[in-house]
């Protein structure tokens, strides 16, 4: 995919000569903007530079991350550089665990006509519509299962006819299972017994005394457990 | 098959050879051949990229010249008594010592894992807290990483091995205190995370997945799929922003320290980025929790890091008089993406070579123990293209073979979706699946080993200022194991929140606000014949096409 030409893109109404190899986040640089809102990780995983597009003779409105996406001939491109979404205030210890807690606070997700508008603006590729009907099922676990790649970048609630705040519900689904429904880990809660009692201080007090050699020697002498 | 016709060749050796190797295991390298390996080929080790710095703690020592320049610059802040040329809010030409913009007390400048961790700790003790971050709350590294968070708490292991774990990994450099502390704190840094609701990997019964990671003793390396940094750093955010008590200013990063005529930090001069206007904080004790620089490109490097890490937090404290440590040692992670180039540099996750897939040379053969410290793997992947055993891709970038299909022979038809779907996602944009073709890497600017030397509180040599997180330096010593850079936010972020708020305690009365470090830089600057041109903080690198460095594929 090496560059083979330039293409016009079409930013906020003016139009810009760029290689058709960037992505269109590079192509905003190309043009000549410094970028403040719309731009974050630039690799897919914090969900700032969400962007809306229009393709010529096409009459959808597309959606994408602008760092993950390559420009096309003719964009009609612009930035979302933030989307007001309603959050709800809770302290995640009073919460008891139960699904209408969720709806309690996002009791807007009873309004979910199933449209599927969300799922289809997804930049992840997430079921957006399945974990909503989890969540109005009462289904958490599942709703966290579904909706764990959601990086927030709020384009699913842009296009909600319903104005449901998908990502948030989310992410307090999630927080709920794993704080409250996921299995409990027996060797973690030991372990941290243990180090509050005091187990292991003698022996790393004995390798903090070691010398580099007498540390090297054991580094290399450690034993491995085997991979999988 | 979505590679250009001149990679079949190299691309139908790795598949020819894939039987062979399924079942060959590469030797680990002897502590002799590791050393060859990083003098001969490791970055750290190419002389003429380093400069020695002329003024402040660190005069002497080296560090890449990227760095060297902002660290040697002038304060971004007009000369007391000027106005900037076009601001709508000039500097305030006097502080006003009655009436700062914010007061609080704690400070803390960065709203990644650290600074997050720091704020929720610092809340439970009662402080009043305040967070600046330059961009929006959790836009951080920590957001980006995907391999896993070490912790030593299964029955095979314990806190003294992943102790001598990271002694090694860290070329016994590390300082012994905060190698102790980020090991012992381990299990509880794991235990609070759930505790806010952060969902790791596990198995029916409860217990935690756990895998290894490059020069791991033991499977400890805790997964939250391929997504464990993202997974954090929500929960956290959100737990932040459950908070009221806690005030948050986003795009707004802090310029300058403040500091009393005794030297000590007493809050800081912050730029709101949307508005171009400054305002003033004071705070009792400030917390540098900005994270790291890969954004400066040493050496032409292309960067896993965050739009942000540029460094800033370790100029102001060094302007402010800290003492920096391990400043000449860069972590290049192995594994960058090479191919296409619409991602050059991205992180490819240890977590594929931990799971299965080889590093495999244009030849198709095995070149290095996939497990290997990262410094290792890079300086392996490095020679291999220095004797020409690489693919060149359309771009002129070198790269060798990650062989990914080996995953799912290894381990089951739908592994590398399940186990590694942002992977899966970001090739398949571009047209790759890596389930079924091999992805194409080379090392890549991912971390700052050294930063700002603290103790294990993370208390500085300059009082009121602590730090956490990568703009520390001394934990990893001289190069980090995968897994311990989200343990060492989440340590050193929780253990600054509670010793900041202890001291915040014991300082009575309002801090006196100044300057006085600036001038007193600028005095040194002029007497050392260096020029004022160049300021610091950088804030955000200039990637327009009119930029100094238009060079850099980014």
């Amino acid at each position: 995919m090496a560059e083979t030409g330039l293409v016009d893109i079409h930013i906020m109404g003016e139009r810009h000569r760029v290689p058709d190899s960037l992505t269109i986040l590079q192509a905003f640089e190309h043009a000549g903007y410094k970028l403040v809102r719309g731009v974050g990780c630039r690799g897919g995983f914090c969900g700032a530079c969400a962007t809306v597009y229009r393709l010529p003779g096409d009459y959808h409105l597309k959606f994408a991350l602008a760092c993950q996406t390559r420009v096309e001939p003719d964009m009609q491109l612009t930035m979302i550089p933030f989307y007001p979404a309603n959050r709800s205030s809770y302290r995640l210890s009073e919460l008891k665990g139960e699904a209408k807690e969720v709806l309690d606070l996002y009791h807007e997700m009873l309004r979910c006509y199933g449209c599927n508008t969300c799922t289809k603006s997804c930049p992840q590729d997430i079921d957006v519509l399945g974990y909503v009907a989890a969540i109005v099922r009462g289904d958490l676990a599942a709703a966290a299962d579904i909706s764990f790649d959601c990086i927030m970048c709020g384009l699913c609630v842009s296009r909600c006819p319903a104005e449901l705040v998908k990502h948030n519900a989310a992410l307090l689904c999630r927080r709920i299972y794993g704080r409250k429904l996921a299995p409990k880990s027996e060797h973690l809660a030991r372990r941290r017994d243990e180090v509050k009692a005091g187990k292991f201080n003698s022996d790393i007090a004995v390798l903090k005394k070691q010398s580099k050699d007498e540390l090297k020697k054991r580094y290399a002498e450690r034993d491995i457990e085997p991979g999988e | 098959m979505s590679y250009p016709s001149n990679m079949q060749d190299s691309l139908n050796a790795v598949v020819a050879g894939r039987e062979r190797r399924m079942s060959e295991t590469f030797p680990r390298a002897t502590a002799d051949a590791k050393e060859a390996l990083l003098r001969g080929f490791h970055p750290d080790f190419l002389a003429d990229t380093f400069a020695a710095l002329r003024i402040g703690p660190n005069s002497g020592d080296r560090t890449p010249r990227e760095l060297a320049l902002l660290l040697e610059a002038d304060s971004t802040l007009p000369k007391m008594g000027t106005v900037p040329p076009g601001g709508q809010s000039p500097f305030p030409p006097t502080i006003n010592q009655s009436k700062p913009d914010y007061t609080c007390d704690i400070l803390i400048i960065g709203g990644g894992g650290a600074g997050c961790s720091a704020a929720i700790m610092a809340d439970n003790a009662g402080a009043k807290v305040m967070i600046a971050t330059k961009l929006r709350l959790g836009d951080a590294n920590t957001m980006m990483a995907q391999g896993g968070i070490q912790a030593a708490d299964k029955d095979n292991d314990s806190p003294a091995i992943h102790y001598v774990d990271v002694m090694g990994g860290g070329h016994f450099a590390n300082t012994p205190d905060l190698v102790e502390a980020l090991v012992s704190d381990a299990p509880e840094a794991i235990g609070w995370l759930e505790d806010l609701g952060a969902m790791f990997d596990k198995n029916a019964d409860g217990s935690m997945k756990t895998i290894h990671g490059g020069g791991t003793s033991r499977r400890r390396m805790h997964t939250a799929r391929d997504y464990t940094g993202a997974e954090i750093m929500r929960t956290l955010r959100d737990e932040v922003r459950s908070r009221s008590d806690i005030t948050l200013l986003e795009f707004s990063p802090a310029v300058e320290l403040l500091t009393d005529d005794k030297g000590e930090v007493t809050g800081a001069i912050l730029q709101n980025l949307n508005l171009n206007r400054y305002s003033v904080v004071r705070a009792k004790v400030v917390i540098i929790a900005t994270g790291g620089s890969g954004r400066l490109h040493y050496q032409g490097f292309p960067t896993s890091n965050h739009y942000g890490a540029t460094g800033d937090g370790l100029v102001l404290a060094y302007r402010a008089g800290a003492h920096l440590a391990f400043i000449d040692t860069m972590q290049y992670h192995p594994t960058g993406a090479a191919y296409p180039q619409q991602i050059l540099g991205l992180l490819v996750t240890e977590k594929v070579r931990s799971i299965g897939a080889q590093l495999v040379n244009s030849e198709g053969n095995q070149f290095i123990f996939p497990l290997e410290t990262r410094d290792v793997v890079a300086s392996a992947i490095i020679r291999e293209c220095s004797l020409n055993k690489c693919i060149t891709t359309p771009t002129a970038v070198q790269a060798v073979w990650l062989d990914t299909p080996m995953i799912e022979i290894r381990r089951g038809a739908g592994t590398v979706k399940r186990e590694l779907p942002a992977m899966v996602r970001q090739f398949g944009r571009h047209g790759i699946d890596i389930a079924k073709e091999p992805m194409l890497v080379y090392p890549t600017l991912h971390y700052q080993n050294g930063g700002v030397e603290i103790a294990a509180d993370c208390a500085t040599n300059v009082p009121g200022l602590l730090v956490a997180g990568e703009a520390s330096g001394g934990v990893h010593g001289r190069n980090r194991l995968m897994g311990n850079s989200l343990l060492d936010v989440v340590v050193f972020g929780r253990r600054a929140g509670v010793a900041a708020a202890k001291v915040a305690k014991e300082r009575t009365g309002d801090p006196q606000l100044g300057l006085t470090h600036v001038e007193r830089w600028r005095k040194e600057l002029a007497a050392k014949g260096l020029g004022s041109e160049v300021k610091s903080p950088l804030l955000l690198p200039d990637y327009t096409r009119k930029s100094r460095c238009p060079a850099l594929d980014h």
